[in-house]
Protein backbone atom coordinates (compact mmCIF):
# COMPACT_ATOMS: atom_id res chain seq x y z
CA UNK A 1 0.00 0.00 0.00
CA UNK A 2 2.82 2.36 0.95
CA UNK A 3 4.56 1.54 -2.30
CA UNK A 4 1.42 2.29 -4.20
CA UNK A 5 0.95 5.63 -2.48
CA UNK A 6 4.59 6.61 -2.91
CA UNK A 7 4.41 5.59 -6.54
CA UNK A 8 1.33 7.69 -7.14
CA UNK A 9 2.23 10.32 -4.58
CA UNK A 10 1.53 13.32 -6.77
CA UNK A 11 -1.82 12.03 -7.99
CA UNK A 12 -2.81 11.07 -4.42
CA UNK A 13 -2.10 14.58 -3.19
CA UNK A 14 -4.00 16.06 -6.13
CA UNK A 15 -7.03 13.86 -5.38
CA UNK A 16 -6.84 14.68 -1.68
CA UNK A 17 -6.67 18.44 -2.27
CA UNK A 18 -9.49 18.33 -4.81
CA UNK A 19 -11.60 16.16 -2.55
CA UNK A 20 -11.13 18.54 0.37
CA UNK A 21 -12.20 21.48 -1.74
CA UNK A 22 -15.23 19.67 -3.13
CA UNK A 23 -16.31 18.74 0.39
CA UNK A 24 -15.77 22.35 1.48
CA UNK A 25 -17.89 23.60 -1.43
CA UNK A 26 -20.65 21.13 -0.69
CA UNK A 27 -20.73 22.16 2.96
CA UNK A 28 -20.95 25.83 2.03
CA UNK A 29 -23.73 25.26 -0.49
CA UNK A 30 -25.71 23.13 1.92
CA UNK A 31 -25.17 24.92 5.18
CA UNK A 32 -25.03 28.61 4.57
CA UNK A 33 -25.86 30.30 1.31
CA UNK A 34 -24.88 33.71 2.72
CA UNK A 35 -21.30 32.56 3.26
CA UNK A 36 -21.16 32.97 7.05
CA UNK A 37 -19.27 29.66 7.38
CA UNK A 38 -16.35 31.10 5.43
CA UNK A 39 -16.38 34.51 7.05
CA UNK A 40 -12.94 34.19 8.61
CA UNK A 41 -11.24 33.30 5.32
CA UNK A 42 -12.99 36.20 3.61
CA UNK A 43 -11.94 38.60 6.34
CA UNK A 44 -8.29 37.55 5.90
CA UNK A 45 -8.46 37.95 2.13
CA UNK A 46 -10.21 41.30 2.29
CA UNK A 47 -7.82 42.53 4.97
CA UNK A 48 -4.87 41.60 2.76
CA UNK A 49 -6.11 43.34 -0.36
CA UNK A 50 -8.25 46.33 0.61
CA UNK A 51 -5.64 48.42 2.52
CA UNK A 52 -3.55 48.67 -0.63
CA UNK A 53 -6.64 49.46 -2.69
CA UNK A 54 -7.64 52.17 -0.24
CA UNK A 55 -4.16 53.68 -0.31
CA UNK A 56 -4.05 53.78 -4.09
CA UNK A 57 -7.54 55.24 -4.40
CA UNK A 58 -6.70 57.85 -1.79
CA UNK A 59 -3.49 58.76 -3.61
CA UNK A 60 -5.31 58.85 -6.92
CA UNK A 61 -7.97 61.18 -5.51
CA UNK A 62 -5.33 63.44 -3.97
CA UNK A 63 -3.40 63.77 -7.20
CA UNK A 64 -6.59 64.19 -9.21
CA UNK A 65 -7.86 66.84 -6.85
CA UNK A 66 -4.57 68.74 -7.01
CA UNK A 67 -4.53 68.60 -10.78
CA UNK A 68 -8.16 69.54 -11.39
CA UNK A 69 -8.52 72.12 -8.62
CA UNK A 70 -5.22 73.94 -8.79
CA UNK A 71 -3.40 73.20 -12.06
CA UNK A 72 -5.69 72.26 -14.92
CA UNK A 73 -8.25 75.09 -14.92
CA UNK A 74 -8.63 75.57 -18.68
CA UNK A 75 -12.20 76.40 -19.72
CA UNK A 76 -13.39 76.88 -16.16
CA UNK A 77 -14.74 80.42 -16.80
CA UNK A 78 -16.73 79.28 -19.82
CA UNK A 79 -18.06 76.31 -17.88
CA UNK A 80 -18.97 78.61 -15.01
CA UNK A 81 -21.00 80.85 -17.32
CA UNK A 82 -22.82 77.88 -18.78
CA UNK A 83 -23.59 76.50 -15.35
CA UNK A 84 -25.00 79.86 -14.22
CA UNK A 85 -27.31 79.93 -17.23
CA UNK A 86 -28.38 76.39 -16.46
CA UNK A 87 -29.10 77.33 -12.86
CA UNK A 88 -31.37 80.14 -14.01
CA UNK A 89 -33.40 77.87 -16.25
CA UNK A 90 -33.55 75.18 -13.56
CA UNK A 91 -34.82 77.69 -11.03
CA UNK A 92 -37.74 78.56 -13.26
CA UNK A 93 -38.46 74.90 -13.69
CA UNK A 94 -38.14 74.34 -9.95
CA UNK A 95 -40.85 76.87 -9.11
CA UNK A 96 -43.37 74.98 -11.18
CA UNK A 97 -42.27 71.61 -9.85
CA UNK A 98 -42.42 72.74 -6.21
CA UNK A 99 -45.99 73.87 -6.76
CA UNK A 100 -46.96 70.53 -8.26
CA UNK A 101 -45.12 68.59 -5.57
CA UNK A 102 -46.81 70.48 -2.74
CA UNK A 103 -50.20 69.84 -4.22
CA UNK A 104 -49.40 66.15 -4.63
CA UNK A 105 -48.22 65.95 -1.02
CA UNK A 106 -51.37 67.60 0.27
CA UNK A 107 -53.52 65.12 -1.59
CA UNK A 108 -51.37 62.22 -0.39
CA UNK A 109 -51.73 63.54 3.15
CA UNK A 110 -55.49 63.61 2.84
CA UNK A 111 -55.57 60.11 1.44
CA UNK A 112 -53.39 58.82 4.25
CA UNK A 113 -50.47 57.87 2.02
CA UNK A 114 -47.16 57.15 3.61
CA UNK A 115 -43.93 57.68 1.76
CA UNK A 116 -40.51 56.24 2.34
CA UNK A 117 -37.93 58.92 2.83
CA UNK A 118 -34.18 58.45 2.66
CA UNK A 119 -33.24 60.02 5.93
CA UNK A 120 -29.55 59.14 6.21
CA UNK A 121 -26.85 58.14 3.75
CA UNK A 122 -23.14 57.41 3.97
CA UNK A 123 -20.89 58.41 1.08
CA UNK A 124 -18.38 55.73 0.13
CA UNK A 125 -15.60 55.23 -2.36
CA UNK A 126 -15.45 52.14 -4.56
CA UNK A 127 -11.99 50.68 -4.02
CA UNK A 128 -12.06 47.40 -5.90
CA UNK A 129 -13.98 44.61 -7.54
CA UNK A 130 -14.25 40.89 -6.86
CA UNK A 131 -11.86 40.04 -9.68
CA UNK A 132 -14.17 37.56 -11.37
CA UNK A 133 -16.50 38.19 -14.32
CA UNK A 134 -18.96 35.72 -12.79
CA UNK A 135 -19.13 37.63 -9.52
CA UNK A 136 -20.27 41.18 -10.12
CA UNK A 137 -19.52 42.71 -6.78
CA UNK A 138 -17.45 45.68 -5.67
CA UNK A 139 -15.83 46.73 -2.43
CA UNK A 140 -16.43 50.11 -0.79
CA UNK A 141 -14.30 51.81 1.82
CA UNK A 142 -16.99 51.93 4.52
CA UNK A 143 -17.88 49.11 6.88
CA UNK A 144 -19.63 48.22 10.10
CA UNK A 145 -17.90 50.96 12.06
CA UNK A 146 -19.48 53.51 9.68
CA UNK A 147 -22.95 52.13 10.29
CA UNK A 148 -23.16 49.91 7.22
CA UNK A 149 -25.20 46.73 7.52
CA UNK A 150 -26.15 43.94 5.10
CA UNK A 151 -29.05 44.54 2.71
CA UNK A 152 -28.66 48.30 2.68
CA UNK A 153 -29.29 49.96 -0.67
CA UNK A 154 -26.38 51.48 -2.57
CA UNK A 155 -27.16 54.27 -5.03
CA UNK A 156 -25.63 57.17 -6.90
CA UNK A 157 -27.21 60.39 -8.09
CA UNK A 158 -28.02 58.62 -11.38
CA UNK A 159 -29.79 55.61 -9.92
CA UNK A 160 -29.46 52.36 -8.04
CA UNK A 161 -26.20 50.42 -7.92
CA UNK A 162 -26.80 47.37 -5.75
CA UNK A 163 -27.10 46.22 -2.18
CA UNK A 164 -24.63 45.59 0.62
CA UNK A 165 -23.90 41.88 0.77
CA UNK A 166 -21.16 41.43 3.36
CA UNK A 167 -19.88 43.89 5.89
CA UNK A 168 -16.40 43.92 7.37
CA UNK A 169 -14.90 46.32 9.85
CA UNK A 170 -13.86 49.04 7.44
CA UNK A 171 -15.02 47.72 4.08
CA UNK A 172 -18.15 46.22 2.61
CA UNK A 173 -18.96 44.05 -0.36
CA UNK A 174 -21.71 45.39 -2.63
CA UNK A 175 -23.60 43.09 -4.98
CA UNK A 176 -24.31 44.95 -8.23
CA UNK A 177 -27.71 44.83 -9.90
CA UNK A 178 -26.21 43.14 -12.99
CA UNK A 179 -25.13 40.07 -11.05
CA UNK A 180 -27.19 36.98 -11.78
CA UNK A 181 -27.98 36.43 -8.12
CA UNK A 182 -29.39 39.93 -7.58
CA UNK A 183 -33.07 40.84 -7.81
CA UNK A 184 -34.68 44.26 -7.68
CA UNK A 185 -38.39 45.07 -7.62
CA UNK A 186 -38.91 47.40 -10.57
CA UNK A 187 -41.75 49.25 -12.23
CA UNK A 188 -42.07 50.74 -15.69
CA UNK A 189 -42.59 54.47 -15.43
CA UNK A 190 -45.40 54.96 -17.96
CA UNK A 191 -47.24 51.65 -18.12
CA UNK A 192 -46.80 51.03 -14.34
CA UNK A 193 -46.11 47.35 -14.97
CA UNK A 194 -44.13 45.69 -12.22
CA UNK A 195 -41.44 43.09 -12.67
CA UNK A 196 -38.18 41.80 -11.27
CA UNK A 197 -34.87 43.17 -12.47
CA UNK A 198 -32.12 40.56 -12.71
CA UNK A 199 -28.62 40.27 -14.04
CA UNK A 200 -27.69 37.61 -16.55
CA UNK A 201 -24.53 35.48 -16.75
CA UNK A 202 -23.35 37.65 -19.64
CA UNK A 203 -23.68 40.81 -17.55
CA UNK A 204 -26.87 42.19 -19.07
CA UNK A 205 -29.77 43.44 -17.00
CA UNK A 206 -33.26 42.17 -17.82
CA UNK A 207 -36.72 42.89 -16.47
CA UNK A 208 -38.65 39.68 -15.90
CA UNK A 209 -42.16 38.57 -15.02
CA UNK A 210 -44.05 40.93 -17.30
CA UNK A 211 -46.69 39.17 -19.35
CA UNK A 212 -46.06 38.79 -23.07
CA UNK A 213 -49.33 40.51 -24.02
CA UNK A 214 -48.32 43.79 -22.38
CA UNK A 215 -47.12 46.69 -24.49
CA UNK A 216 -43.67 47.86 -23.48
CA UNK A 217 -41.68 50.18 -25.71
CA UNK A 218 -37.92 50.74 -25.82
CA UNK A 219 -36.95 54.01 -24.23
CA UNK A 220 -39.33 53.71 -21.28
CA UNK A 221 -37.77 54.46 -17.92
CA UNK A 222 -37.60 51.78 -15.23
CA UNK A 223 -37.88 52.76 -11.58
CA UNK A 224 -37.57 50.86 -8.33
CA UNK A 225 -40.95 49.68 -7.09
CA UNK A 226 -40.03 49.38 -3.43
CA UNK A 227 -41.36 45.83 -3.36
CA UNK A 228 -37.99 44.34 -2.45
CA UNK A 229 -37.89 46.39 0.77
CA UNK A 230 -34.31 47.37 0.01
CA UNK A 231 -34.64 50.18 -2.51
CA UNK A 232 -36.93 53.10 -1.90
CA UNK A 233 -39.73 53.43 -4.40
CA UNK A 234 -39.14 55.66 -7.41
CA UNK A 235 -35.36 55.52 -7.71
CA UNK A 236 -34.09 55.43 -11.32
CA UNK A 237 -33.07 51.94 -12.37
CA UNK A 238 -32.51 52.23 -16.11
CA UNK A 239 -34.06 52.49 -19.54
CA UNK A 240 -35.65 49.77 -21.66
CA UNK A 241 -33.43 49.07 -24.67
CA UNK A 242 -34.93 45.98 -26.23
CA UNK A 243 -38.16 44.06 -25.85
CA UNK A 244 -38.64 40.53 -27.11
CA UNK A 245 -41.08 37.73 -26.44
CA UNK A 246 -39.73 35.01 -24.17
CA UNK A 247 -40.50 31.31 -24.36
CA UNK A 248 -42.12 31.21 -20.94
CA UNK A 249 -45.04 33.53 -21.70
CA UNK A 250 -43.27 36.58 -20.35
CA UNK A 251 -41.55 39.46 -22.09
CA UNK A 252 -37.77 39.58 -22.10
CA UNK A 253 -37.02 43.23 -21.52
CA UNK A 254 -33.41 44.29 -21.70
CA UNK A 255 -32.59 47.29 -19.56
CA UNK A 256 -29.62 49.62 -19.71
CA UNK A 257 -28.79 50.53 -16.11
CA UNK A 258 -29.04 54.21 -15.21
CA UNK A 259 -25.62 53.95 -13.59
CA UNK A 260 -22.53 52.87 -15.51
CA UNK A 261 -21.67 49.91 -13.31
CA UNK A 262 -18.27 49.41 -14.90
CA UNK A 263 -17.08 52.87 -13.88
CA UNK A 264 -18.23 53.27 -10.33
CA UNK A 265 -16.25 55.64 -8.17
CA UNK A 266 -18.41 57.16 -5.46
CA UNK A 267 -21.66 55.78 -4.12
CA UNK A 268 -24.15 56.48 -1.36
CA UNK A 269 -25.25 53.79 1.07
CA UNK A 270 -28.76 54.37 2.39
CA UNK A 271 -28.33 53.64 6.08
CA UNK A 272 -31.71 54.81 7.28
CA UNK A 273 -35.15 55.07 5.74
CA UNK A 274 -38.26 56.49 7.32
CA UNK A 275 -41.83 55.80 6.47
CA UNK A 276 -43.95 58.80 7.23
CA UNK A 277 -46.73 60.90 5.87
CA UNK A 278 -45.59 63.56 3.42
CA UNK A 279 -44.90 66.95 4.94
CA UNK A 280 -46.48 70.06 3.55
CA UNK A 281 -44.09 72.94 3.88
CA UNK A 282 -46.51 75.67 2.83
CA UNK A 283 -49.40 76.85 4.97
CA UNK A 284 -51.90 74.09 5.38
CA UNK A 285 -54.59 74.26 2.75
CA UNK A 286 -57.40 71.80 2.71
CA UNK A 287 -58.14 69.88 -0.44
CA UNK A 288 -61.79 70.95 0.01
CA UNK A 289 -60.73 74.55 -0.29
CA UNK A 290 -58.74 73.81 -3.41
CA UNK A 291 -61.69 72.01 -4.93
CA UNK A 292 -64.05 74.80 -3.88
CA UNK A 293 -61.81 77.31 -5.60
CA UNK A 294 -61.86 75.31 -8.77
CA UNK A 295 -65.58 74.62 -8.86
CA UNK A 296 -68.14 77.33 -9.71
CA UNK A 297 -69.43 78.72 -6.43
CA UNK A 298 -72.02 81.12 -5.04
CA UNK A 299 -71.13 84.56 -3.73
CA UNK A 300 -70.15 84.65 -0.06
CA UNK A 301 -72.73 85.51 2.55
CA UNK A 302 -72.52 88.94 4.17
CA UNK A 303 -70.15 88.84 7.10
CA UNK A 304 -72.34 90.80 9.58
CA UNK A 305 -75.79 89.30 9.81
CA UNK A 306 -78.82 91.52 10.16
CA UNK A 307 -80.48 91.59 13.60
CA UNK A 308 -83.56 89.76 12.30
CA UNK A 309 -81.57 87.23 10.35
CA UNK A 310 -83.47 84.01 9.74
CA UNK A 311 -82.14 80.68 10.92
CA UNK A 312 -79.54 78.90 8.86
CA UNK A 313 -82.04 76.58 7.28
CA UNK A 314 -84.07 79.42 5.88
CA UNK A 315 -80.96 81.11 4.65
CA UNK A 316 -79.83 77.98 2.95
CA UNK A 317 -83.18 77.41 1.39
CA UNK A 318 -83.22 80.89 0.01
CA UNK A 319 -79.86 80.42 -1.68
CA UNK A 320 -80.54 79.97 -5.38
CA UNK A 321 -77.61 77.75 -6.20
CA UNK A 322 -76.81 74.39 -7.65
CA UNK A 323 -73.49 74.14 -5.85
CA UNK A 324 -73.04 73.99 -2.13
CA UNK A 325 -70.61 76.47 -0.71
CA UNK A 326 -68.63 75.08 2.19
CA UNK A 327 -69.52 78.07 4.32
CA UNK A 328 -73.25 77.47 4.14
CA UNK A 329 -73.07 73.80 5.10
CA UNK A 330 -70.64 74.54 7.90
CA UNK A 331 -72.88 77.25 9.23
CA UNK A 332 -75.80 74.90 9.30
CA UNK A 333 -73.85 72.28 11.13
CA UNK A 334 -72.62 74.60 13.87
CA UNK A 335 -75.95 76.01 15.06
CA UNK A 336 -76.90 75.66 18.72
CA UNK A 337 -78.77 72.62 19.95
CA UNK A 338 -82.08 74.51 20.16
CA UNK A 339 -82.26 74.83 16.41
CA UNK A 340 -80.58 71.52 15.71
CA UNK A 341 -83.60 69.69 14.35
CA UNK A 342 -84.43 72.51 12.05
CA UNK A 343 -80.90 73.13 10.94
CA UNK A 344 -80.27 69.44 10.35
CA UNK A 345 -83.25 69.27 8.05
CA UNK A 346 -82.19 72.50 6.43
CA UNK A 347 -78.69 71.23 5.90
CA UNK A 348 -80.10 68.10 4.39
CA UNK A 349 -82.23 70.17 2.05
CA UNK A 350 -79.27 72.35 1.24
CA UNK A 351 -77.21 69.38 0.29
CA UNK A 352 -79.99 67.99 -1.81
CA UNK A 353 -80.30 71.29 -3.55
CA UNK A 354 -76.62 71.36 -4.08
CA UNK A 355 -76.25 68.00 -5.71
CA UNK A 356 -79.59 67.48 -7.38
CA UNK A 357 -82.14 70.06 -8.31
CA UNK A 358 -84.93 67.89 -6.90
CA UNK A 359 -87.36 69.99 -4.84
CA UNK A 360 -88.01 67.35 -2.20
CA UNK A 361 -85.13 66.27 0.06
CA UNK A 362 -84.55 62.59 0.29
CA UNK A 363 -84.91 61.13 3.78
CA UNK A 364 -81.89 60.17 5.82
CA UNK A 365 -81.86 57.10 8.02
CA UNK A 366 -80.95 56.67 11.64
CA UNK A 367 -79.33 53.76 13.35
CA UNK A 368 -80.06 52.51 16.83
CA UNK A 369 -77.81 55.07 18.39
CA UNK A 370 -79.63 57.87 16.77
CA UNK A 371 -76.75 58.78 14.48
CA UNK A 372 -77.46 59.71 10.95
CA UNK A 373 -76.09 56.98 8.78
CA UNK A 374 -75.65 56.40 5.11
CA UNK A 375 -77.27 59.08 3.10
CA UNK A 376 -79.44 57.88 0.25
CA UNK A 377 -78.47 58.11 -3.35
CA UNK A 378 -78.07 61.62 -4.56
CA UNK A 379 -76.63 62.89 -1.30
CA UNK A 380 -73.06 63.88 -0.80
CA UNK A 381 -71.56 63.23 2.58
CA UNK A 382 -69.85 66.32 3.86
CA UNK A 383 -67.18 65.95 6.50
CA UNK A 384 -68.31 67.45 9.78
CA UNK A 385 -65.95 70.00 11.20
CA UNK A 386 -64.61 69.26 14.67
CA UNK A 387 -66.76 71.93 16.27
CA UNK A 388 -69.98 70.42 15.03
CA UNK A 389 -71.94 68.67 17.76
CA UNK A 390 -73.27 65.23 16.87
CA UNK A 391 -76.98 64.92 16.18
CA UNK A 392 -79.01 64.42 19.36
CA UNK A 393 -81.07 61.33 19.89
CA UNK A 394 -84.21 63.39 20.23
CA UNK A 395 -83.75 64.93 16.84
CA UNK A 396 -83.16 61.63 15.13
CA UNK A 397 -86.79 60.61 14.64
CA UNK A 398 -87.54 63.96 13.10
CA UNK A 399 -84.69 63.49 10.65
CA UNK A 400 -85.58 59.89 9.99
CA UNK A 401 -89.19 60.55 9.12
CA UNK A 402 -89.93 61.19 5.52
CA UNK A 403 -91.92 64.28 4.93
CA UNK B 1 14.49 24.17 -31.63
CA UNK B 2 12.93 21.09 -29.99
CA UNK B 3 10.43 21.81 -27.25
CA UNK B 4 10.16 18.25 -25.95
CA UNK B 5 12.86 17.03 -23.60
CA UNK B 6 14.62 13.76 -24.28
CA UNK B 7 16.28 11.56 -21.65
CA UNK B 8 19.62 13.16 -22.39
CA UNK B 9 18.44 16.71 -21.82
CA UNK B 10 19.09 18.40 -18.52
CA UNK B 11 15.88 19.76 -17.04
CA UNK B 12 16.43 23.06 -15.33
CA UNK B 13 14.41 23.55 -12.16
CA UNK B 14 13.97 26.96 -10.61
CA UNK B 15 12.79 28.25 -7.32
CA UNK B 16 11.67 31.61 -6.00
CA UNK B 17 12.57 33.58 -2.92
CA UNK B 18 9.92 33.71 -0.21
CA UNK B 19 9.09 37.40 -0.80
CA UNK B 20 8.60 36.80 -4.51
CA UNK B 21 6.63 33.59 -3.92
CA UNK B 22 4.21 35.46 -1.66
CA UNK B 23 4.12 38.93 -3.15
CA UNK B 24 3.77 38.03 -6.84
CA UNK B 25 0.53 36.02 -6.37
CA UNK B 26 -0.77 38.69 -3.96
CA UNK B 27 -0.02 41.43 -6.46
CA UNK B 28 -1.71 39.46 -9.24
CA UNK B 29 -4.85 39.02 -7.14
CA UNK B 30 -4.78 42.66 -6.12
CA UNK B 31 -4.44 43.86 -9.73
CA UNK B 32 -7.20 41.48 -10.80
CA UNK B 33 -9.54 43.10 -8.26
CA UNK B 34 -8.36 46.66 -8.75
CA UNK B 35 -7.69 47.21 -12.45
CA UNK B 36 -11.09 46.23 -13.94
CA UNK B 37 -12.72 49.05 -11.96
CA UNK B 38 -10.49 51.58 -13.70
CA UNK B 39 -9.88 49.77 -16.99
CA UNK B 40 -12.90 47.56 -17.72
CA UNK B 41 -11.22 45.73 -20.62
CA UNK B 42 -8.74 44.26 -18.11
CA UNK B 43 -11.48 41.95 -16.84
CA UNK B 44 -10.79 39.59 -19.78
CA UNK B 45 -7.42 38.73 -18.24
CA UNK B 46 -6.95 36.27 -15.41
CA UNK B 47 -3.69 37.38 -13.82
CA UNK B 48 -3.83 34.86 -10.93
CA UNK B 49 -4.14 32.06 -13.49
CA UNK B 50 -1.12 33.30 -15.41
CA UNK B 51 0.92 33.44 -12.23
CA UNK B 52 -0.23 29.91 -11.33
CA UNK B 53 0.87 28.61 -14.72
CA UNK B 54 4.20 30.42 -14.52
CA UNK B 55 5.06 29.13 -11.04
CA UNK B 56 4.02 25.61 -12.02
CA UNK B 57 6.01 25.32 -15.24
CA UNK B 58 9.13 26.93 -13.79
CA UNK B 59 9.21 24.88 -10.59
CA UNK B 60 8.34 21.65 -12.40
CA UNK B 61 7.08 20.04 -9.21
CA UNK B 62 3.47 18.80 -9.41
CA UNK B 63 2.84 18.93 -5.66
CA UNK B 64 4.15 22.47 -5.35
CA UNK B 65 2.24 23.43 -8.48
CA UNK B 66 -1.10 22.12 -7.26
CA UNK B 67 -0.67 23.61 -3.80
CA UNK B 68 0.26 26.99 -5.29
CA UNK B 69 -2.75 26.79 -7.58
CA UNK B 70 -5.04 25.85 -4.70
CA UNK B 71 -3.78 28.71 -2.52
CA UNK B 72 -4.11 31.32 -5.27
CA UNK B 73 -7.52 30.02 -6.31
CA UNK B 74 -8.92 29.96 -2.77
CA UNK B 75 -7.64 33.49 -2.16
CA UNK B 76 -9.31 34.64 -5.36
CA UNK B 77 -12.52 32.88 -4.33
CA UNK B 78 -12.65 34.64 -1.00
CA UNK B 79 -12.91 38.02 -2.73
CA UNK B 80 -16.00 36.99 -4.68
CA UNK B 81 -19.49 36.58 -3.26
CA UNK B 82 -19.67 32.97 -4.41
CA UNK B 83 -18.79 29.86 -2.40
CA UNK B 84 -15.06 29.36 -1.80
CA UNK B 85 -13.56 26.58 -3.88
CA UNK B 86 -14.61 27.30 -7.46
CA UNK B 87 -11.37 28.95 -8.51
CA UNK B 88 -9.53 26.79 -5.98
CA UNK B 89 -10.43 23.53 -7.72
CA UNK B 90 -9.84 24.92 -11.20
CA UNK B 91 -6.42 26.34 -10.35
CA UNK B 92 -5.41 23.20 -8.47
CA UNK B 93 -5.97 21.19 -11.64
CA UNK B 94 -4.12 23.77 -13.73
CA UNK B 95 -1.19 23.92 -11.28
CA UNK B 96 -0.82 20.15 -11.33
CA UNK B 97 -1.19 19.89 -15.08
CA UNK B 98 1.16 22.76 -15.91
CA UNK B 99 3.91 21.52 -13.62
CA UNK B 100 3.56 17.96 -14.98
CA UNK B 101 3.79 19.34 -18.50
CA UNK B 102 6.74 21.53 -17.52
CA UNK B 103 8.76 18.38 -16.86
CA UNK B 104 8.26 17.22 -20.45
CA UNK B 105 8.22 20.51 -22.34
CA UNK B 106 10.68 23.31 -22.75
CA UNK B 107 8.66 26.21 -21.45
CA UNK B 108 11.46 28.71 -21.85
CA UNK B 109 10.61 29.76 -25.37
CA UNK B 110 7.77 32.12 -26.25
CA UNK B 111 5.91 29.74 -28.55
CA UNK B 112 5.53 27.01 -25.97
CA UNK B 113 4.56 29.53 -23.32
CA UNK B 114 1.85 30.88 -25.60
CA UNK B 115 0.48 27.40 -26.34
CA UNK B 116 0.68 26.21 -22.74
CA UNK B 117 -1.23 29.26 -21.52
CA UNK B 118 -3.80 28.96 -24.30
CA UNK B 119 -4.39 25.30 -23.42
CA UNK B 120 -4.52 25.71 -19.65
CA UNK B 121 -6.82 28.72 -19.86
CA UNK B 122 -9.38 26.54 -21.64
CA UNK B 123 -8.80 23.73 -19.10
CA UNK B 124 -9.32 26.21 -16.27
CA UNK B 125 -12.57 27.51 -17.72
CA UNK B 126 -13.91 24.02 -18.39
CA UNK B 127 -13.20 22.89 -14.82
CA UNK B 128 -14.62 26.14 -13.38
CA UNK B 129 -17.82 25.93 -15.41
CA UNK B 130 -18.26 22.25 -14.61
CA UNK B 131 -17.90 22.76 -10.88
CA UNK B 132 -19.98 25.96 -10.88
CA UNK B 133 -22.81 24.30 -12.74
CA UNK B 134 -22.60 20.88 -11.20
CA UNK B 135 -21.90 21.65 -7.56
CA UNK B 136 -23.04 25.22 -6.97
CA UNK B 137 -25.72 25.27 -9.68
CA UNK B 138 -24.73 28.64 -11.03
CA UNK B 139 -26.21 29.59 -14.37
CA UNK B 140 -23.27 30.20 -16.67
CA UNK B 141 -23.22 30.58 -20.42
CA UNK B 142 -20.43 28.85 -22.27
CA UNK B 143 -19.45 30.44 -25.54
CA UNK B 144 -16.56 28.96 -27.50
CA UNK B 145 -15.74 32.13 -29.48
CA UNK B 146 -15.79 34.16 -26.29
CA UNK B 147 -13.61 31.72 -24.37
CA UNK B 148 -11.14 31.22 -27.22
CA UNK B 149 -10.81 34.98 -27.59
CA UNK B 150 -10.07 35.35 -23.90
CA UNK B 151 -7.64 32.44 -24.03
CA UNK B 152 -5.81 34.07 -26.93
CA UNK B 153 -5.62 37.43 -25.09
CA UNK B 154 -4.35 35.75 -21.91
CA UNK B 155 -1.76 33.76 -23.87
CA UNK B 156 -0.44 36.94 -25.47
CA UNK B 157 -0.21 38.66 -22.11
CA UNK B 158 1.45 35.56 -20.64
CA UNK B 159 4.36 35.81 -23.08
CA UNK B 160 5.09 39.36 -21.92
CA UNK B 161 4.36 38.68 -18.26
CA UNK B 162 6.50 35.54 -18.08
CA UNK B 163 9.44 37.49 -19.50
CA UNK B 164 9.10 39.93 -16.60
CA UNK B 165 8.64 37.20 -14.01
CA UNK B 166 11.73 35.39 -15.29
CA UNK B 167 13.74 38.07 -13.48
CA UNK B 168 12.60 36.70 -10.12
CA UNK B 169 13.45 33.04 -10.61
CA UNK B 170 16.59 31.52 -9.14
CA UNK B 171 18.31 28.37 -10.22
CA UNK B 172 17.61 25.58 -7.74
Amino acid sequence: METLISRYRNVSILVAVLFAQVIGLAVQVRRSPDGESTRLIRIWAVSAVTPLEKAIVSLQNGVGSLWHNYIYLRGVRQENRELKEEIQSLRLQQVRLIDDAEQARRLQLLLGFKEQFISRTVAAQVIGASGSPQSRAVYIDKGSRDGIAPDMAVVTADGIVGKVLRVFNSTSQVLLIDDQSSGVGAILEKSRLQGILRGTPSGEVVLEKIMADEDVQPGEAVLSSGGDEIFTKGLPVGVVTKVSRGKDGFLRIRVRPAVDLSKLEEVLVITQRDERAPEVTEKATRAADILAQRLPSVPDKPETPAPNQPVAGESAQSTPSHTASPQSTTAAATKPAATKAVSATAASENTATATHPAPKPAPSQSDAGGKTTAAPAGHVERPQPPSASPPQADSAPAEGKPE
Amino acid sequence: MPIIYTSQDQIEVYRFGIPAAILIPLLAIFLQAFLPMRLPFMSIFDLPLLVTIFFAVVRRNPVTGLLTGAAIGLFQDSLTHQPIGLFGIAKTVVGYGASSLGVKLDVENMGSRFLVTLFFYIVHQIVYFTVARGLVQLTLEWSWPHELGRAFANALLAVALFAVLDKFKQRA
